[in-house]
Parts: C-alpha cells; structure tokens; sequence
C-alpha cells in the first residue's frame, strides 16, 4: 500500500496554501455554482468516463494503436481547472489527455477519430493518443516525453503576458495551465521552468496531478518530500497549495482562487492536485504494485458520484434527469465510435504535408511528395529520383 | 560609401536581428548573457539598450528550460530567436529543440507552427577540448522539419538571417566563434534577404567542383588558390543552407568538371556530407570520372592539442589532397 495515497478525509487539507511572504493572503470563493453550470460539469465528467471507457475496449479490439492512457477517476481534475479557466488561457498537458482535451471543448468525435488513425481525427490522425492538440480551444497537446510539456506550458504564459504587456502595452490577461503527473516531479525539465517562472514573473500554473504512481512507482519511492510538495515550489519562490482533486467543487474552487490570482498578479502557482487513476498506467499494466483496498478506498469517494449526490440532496438534478444524461452521454460516445471507425485513414500523400509551413523544392529534405519523385504515394524518403528535378 | 561598407561578421548578425526587431514586434532575443553582458561573443552588443530588457531577455544557464520556453512562446505565435552560446550547449536540450520544435507542426496535424531562430557558435578550432567542440550539423540535420541554415560570410550572416527569422519553420543558424571578427562587404537593409535552399557559388573552375559550406569555405578558396598555381582549376560551391540542400548547383556543376570533393566540418558517418555526396553519385553517375572524395573532421573527439585539433579538422592542404586524387593528379 502507498502510504502517500489515501483519499482525501481531512477538510484542511482541501485547501492548503503556502505563500510568499509578500503575496495577499487568498481563500477560495465557496458559494456554490447554478444549477445548469453543475450540470454541465456532470456531464462532462460522465462523457470522458464513458468516452475512456470505450476506449479501453476499442484498445482491446486494435482499433486503437500505439500506447493509451486513460483518465478514469481523474475527471474532477480536468473538469474542474478548466471550469476555473477562461476560454483564451492557453492549456497544455501530458500524454494522458483525452480527458483535458473534452473538457476543453474537443469534440468526442474527432478525439477518438484521432486515436483511431483516421482524418477526421484533431490531428489528421498525425499525433494519436497522446498528442491532442486543439488549436480553436487553446488546447496546445498532448505531450508524450515526461516533463517535457513544462518549459512549453512556461512559453505559451510568457507569450501571452508578452502579446499584452509588451505588443499592445497593457497589463496581463491571460494564465496557461500546465499539467504534469507526479513523476514529472523528476525531470530536470521541471525544475528549470519552475525556476524561470519564478524569476521571470510567468504567469502560469503548474497542476500536479498527483495519483500517487508515475508509472508503477509510487511517489514516495521517486520523490523527495512526497509529503509535502509544496515544498519543491517554495524553493523556486512560487506560491503552492494543495487542491482536492476528487471533488470537482473543491478542485473549481481551489484552482479559481489559484488562476485569478495568477492572472491579477501575473505569477507562476504550484498546485499539488491530489486524484487517483483507477486504471493502470497504460493498456498493459495489471496494476500489481498496489492493493485492491487501496484501489477501493479511492472508488469510494468517486469524483462523479460525490457530484451526483452533492446534487439531488440540493435537489439541483433529480435521479430521472441524471439516468437520461447518462443515457445521452452513451449515445454520444457510441456514436463517437462509429463516427471514428467510419472515418476514412489519412491518405498517403498525408505523409509529406504539415512537415514545414513553407515546403520548397526541388531540394532534398523538402519533405514535397512531388519533389521527392514517387509522386503521391512516395513510400518513404528518399533522394529525387530524377535528376531533371534538380536541373 | 555604404556599398563598400565592411564590417564584422558578429556585427552582421546583430544587424539581421535588431532590423528585423524593428520591424516586428513578435522578434525578442533570449539566451544567456545577451542583455546585461551584450552577448558572451558581443554579437547583442547594444541591443538591451535600443529594445530593453521586455525583449532582450538573459536567461540563466538553463538550455532546456529556455529553449522549451521560446519553444511554446513560438506556438503562441511569437517569433523567439533563441541565443546558444555554443550549439555544444544544446544537447543538454536536445528535447525540446529535436522532439518539440521540427515536430509540432505534424503532429498537431498543421494547427500548431514553431517559428523559431536556434543560433549560436558552432564547431572546433579554439581549442575547447572535446565538449564545447561540436558539430551539429551532422545530427542534427537528420531531423526533418527543421531548416538548417551555416553562413561563411558576414553578407551571408546577415541575409540568411533575416531569413531565418521571417520564416515560419524552425531553423537551426550555425555560426562559427572563429569567424566573428571576419570582414566583409555587407549592404544595409533589406536588399540582403538571402533564401533558403540556394548554393552559391564562390569561385568558378572547370576542373573539380568543391562543395562545402560555412567555414570550410574559406579552406576550400585557399585550397583552390593553390591548385591554380599547378593549373587545376577548382569550381567552390558554399551550400548556405543544409536542409533545403540545393543539391541541383552541385550537380550541374559537376555534369561540367566531372569530379567532385565534399568538404564538411562534421564526422563522417551519416553526415550531410555523406547526403550530398550520395546525391552527386545518384544523379551524376555517368558523369562522374571518379568517385565523390570527401574531406571530413577526423572520426575522434575533438582533441585540446593545438596541433592535433588542427589535425583534427578539414584543411587546405587536406581539400587539395583530395582534389588531387579525385583529379587523378596525385
């Protein structure tokens, strides 16, 4: 059992914040949202849960290539930041992504079409699981390399501050969420983001998403002071708190009280996230480094479940609407899943398009089918293959 | 008087890049020491004064946090040039600038673009010993999507810069620290806009064609100088940019002088000397009256001995050896 990983029962540490000693004291607005907002959050927390669990199965019948990871148990997270977020703060994550790229907007279609392989997937079918990117929904990827994402999450904020302070001469508006999973924790990526962010006033929010395990190691066998996280920020001068992350009330109203304040005083924020995955690391992990009491403990305080009853005992939804919800949720993801296997594969000449902005020609390393001389279906690199090309 | 302007290479550079900071206010340079210092090598020298520090910006020695950083400022849309102080200092982030850089754009299926300028010195000759001596180009030019750009001369620096800089790919800008101080005619303004993917060619000759590129230029002209004396006539072709790799000037060079000497500072093995070498003999076989000889930096770490480092690297006396064995005048 991690000793690390226990469900959230102490409401202090639902909120638990370090400050500089310069920074106004903050506390998360309580008030509950309407009715209709907390329905939506229902909905799309159910949505990734059956759009991952489909997924899983469409895994399970090679539909799905490659390496996959999926979100279930974790949806508050995704919900929640980005409920917490405006629509123009640019979000960028790791490779376990499909549940961030709905929750931004992503339609369910064009997520699973993506895995699939097929054209009308968000990347052509390019980028595949771990790489969503949604450029209308200020959706920067889908990251495959651990920790890689970070110093990216730091430029996308730096941009932004830049376009508004040093293009158009006024004050920042925008913060970029960064998520990384607890074994990011390690990579010297991190470490120098967080160290510029710090010293360059960057306003982005480092999310932790900590599930207790990068992989099968669980944090305290990677991680120095996995008791306290916090303590990596405070190192670099960046303000931290501790967000539940299993409660999508709390984690909205932790991180907005976060992201308003990195946006009004344009500074970085460390956010230990606290979640669990229920699901293995990836397709092919049977999850034998942990204890099923531990896997139950968690389940038992299911993000979408606490929502649903948080909302019929206010009599916000009413057991009825919330069975018809699911049911609509279902239909959208079968559909989804038809609407992918549907979709034709890229086709070939897909290979040589969207390696450079400006292809030219007739130069090796053009990547311009026409140029390499096999025409479309030119099946690989190779050197032009008639000389008059070149002449 | 302006067009017989001579000045510095490094002054040729920051030209390029404090014209090209006027003209979009998307430009910022980052690295380390750019700003307070004016540029470990001077090249930002007095740039922190005309633009300020919102957009010179000294980073700490922190490669893979600020080069992922300019990285995703890129994807925002801004137009990063980010300052190596060594390409030797890249490796340590050869993440971001391999993994992220060249690939954003297709793996976001065309949504997302990285507009971006790598620059920094490149290459042996100062005796830094093996970690500071690097020649990127040989890795690094097998990536694609990324534009590789290695001027040899100031007129050179500058337009091929301000290329670089208003293109929307990521490109890799090689300088070379031993050629900072080197002079040479450079035009004010925008009429030095040198594209992508276009060999020039530095002295005309009927006998062999040289192809090279960046400093290796100037020891293939010394080479050439020489061989005239013994009434071999050598045709200099500088590349300018490895990827694209204006293969065609070659070629048709070679159709007319029948043998060919690839000169490249890099290690011979999978180098864009062996590419080009490779794409003479695919499209002039018929022509050629010997193989492609090609003249390499030695297939060691780079050594500290100032003897052997001179050893170590491409030469005129090497490049006229090889002109005179693939001319059958050895």
């Amino acid at each position: 059992m991690n000793p690390m990983s226990t469900p959230s029962t102490d409401t202090r540490r639902l909120f638990d914040v370090h400050r500089g000693e310069a920074a106004p004291r903050i506390a998360p607005d309580r008030s509950v949202p309407p009715a209709a907002t907390l329905k939506k959050w229902l909905r799309d927390m159910m949505l990734i849960r059956e759009f991952e669990v489909r997924c899983m199965q469409a895994y399970q019948d090679k539909k799905i290539g490659g390496f996959c990871h999926v979100y279930i148990g974790q949806e508050a997270v995704a919900v929640g930041c980005v409920a917490a977020m405006k629509h123009e703060d640019p979000l960028v994550t790791a490779y376990r992504d499909h549940g961030h790229a709905l929750a931004r907007g992503m339609s369910a279609r064009a997520c699973m079409a993506e895995m699939f392989g097929r054209v009308d997937g968000c990347a052509k079918g390019k980028g595949g699981s771990m790489h969503m990117f949604d450029k209308p929904n200020n959706m920067f990827g889908g990251h495959g390399i651990v920790g890689a994402q970070t110093p990216l999450g730091l430029g996308l904020a730096f941009a932004t501050k830049y376009e508004d302070e040093v293009m158009r001469g006024g004050k920042n508006t925008r913060v970029t969420l960064c998520f990384l999973g607890d074994g990011a924790l390690n990579q010297g990526a991190l470490h120098e983001a967080m160290n510029l962010a710090g010293l360059m006033n960057i306003p982005v929010v480092f999310v932790v998403e900590n599930n207790g395990y990068s992989m099968g190691t669980s944090i305290h066998r990677g991680t120095t002071m996995a008791h306290d996280l916090k303590s990596k920020a405070i190192g670099y001068g960046i303000d931290a708190a501790v967000v539940e992350g299993m409660d999508v009330l709390e984690t909205y109203h932790g991180m907005k009280a976060v992201i308003d304040d990195a946006r009004a005083r344009s500074r970085p924020w460390f956010i230990d996230l606290r979640c669990y995955r229920y699901k293995g690391h990836s397709m092919s992990d049977p999850r034998k480094y942990r204890t099923r009491d531990e896997e139950e403990a968690w389940e038992a305080g299911d993000p979408i479940g606490t929502l649903e009853s948080f909302m019929l005992e206010k009599g916000m939804i009413t057991a009825d609407e919330s069975k018809e919800m699911l049911k609509g949720v279902k239909a959208e993801v079968r559909d989804c899943v038809a609407f992918a296997d549907a979709s034709p594969v890229p086709a070939d000449g897909e290979l040589y398009t969207d390696v450079y902005m400006e292809p030219w020609g007739p130069y090796p390393g053009s990547s311009k089918p026409s140029m390499m001389g096999g025409g479309e279906n030119t099946p690989s690199f190779r050197a032009i293959e008639r000389s008059e090309d070149l002449l | 008087m302006s067009a017989l302007r001579e000045i510095e290479y490094r002054d040729a550079l920051r030209e390029a890049m404090a014209e090209e900071m006027r003209r979009d206010k998307r430009v910022f340079l980052l690295g380390e020491e750019v700003a307070e210092y004016n540029g470990a090598y001077k090249v930002s020298k007095g740039m922190l004064e005309e633009f300020g520090a919102s957009r010179i910006i000294d980073t700490p020695i922190s490669e893979s946090g600020f080069a992922g950083m300019a990285i995703g400022a890129a994807m925002q849309g801004l137009r990063p040039i980010v300052e190596f102080m060594s390409w030797s200092f890249s490796l340590v982030a050869a993440d971001p600038i391999l993994n992220n850089a060249p690939k954003m754009l297709y793996m976001s299926g065309g949504q997302f673009g990285c507009p971006i300028v790598f620059r920094g010195n490149d290459g042996a000759g100062g005796q830094l010993g093996s970690t500071h001596s690097w020649c990127v180009e040989g890795m690094y030019s097998n990536v694609p999507g990324l534009k590789m750009a290695i001027p040899a001369t100031p007129d050179d620096a500058k337009g091929l810069l301000k290329t670089a800089i208003r293109d929307d790919d990521p490109v890799f800008f090689l300088e070379s620290e031993r050629m900072l101080g080197m002079k040479g005619h450079v035009p004010e303004g925008d009429e030095i806009l040198v594209p992508f993917g276009k060999a020039r060619t530095r002295r005309e000759g009927t006998d062999c064609t040289i192809a090279t590129w960046g400093r290796p230029v100037h020891f293939a002209l010394e080479a050439a100088e020489a061989l005239a004396k013994d009434g071999i006539s050598c045709e200099v072709i500088d590349m300018r940019t490895i990827r694209p790799l204006d293969a065609g000037s070659v070629v048709r060079s070679v159709k007319k002088t029948s043998t060919c000497v690839v000169v490249d500072q890099s290690w011979s093995f999978g180098s864009p000397g062996s590419e080009l070498a490779s794409q003479v003999h695919r499209h002039c076989f018929d022509d050629l009256d010997n193989y492609v000889h090609r003249v390499h930096t030695a297939d060691v770490p780079a050594p500290y001995a100032f003897n052997l480092e001179q050893e170590y690297l491409p030469n005129a006396r090497k490049i006229c050896e090889a002109v005179r064995a693939a001319t059958y005048n050895a």
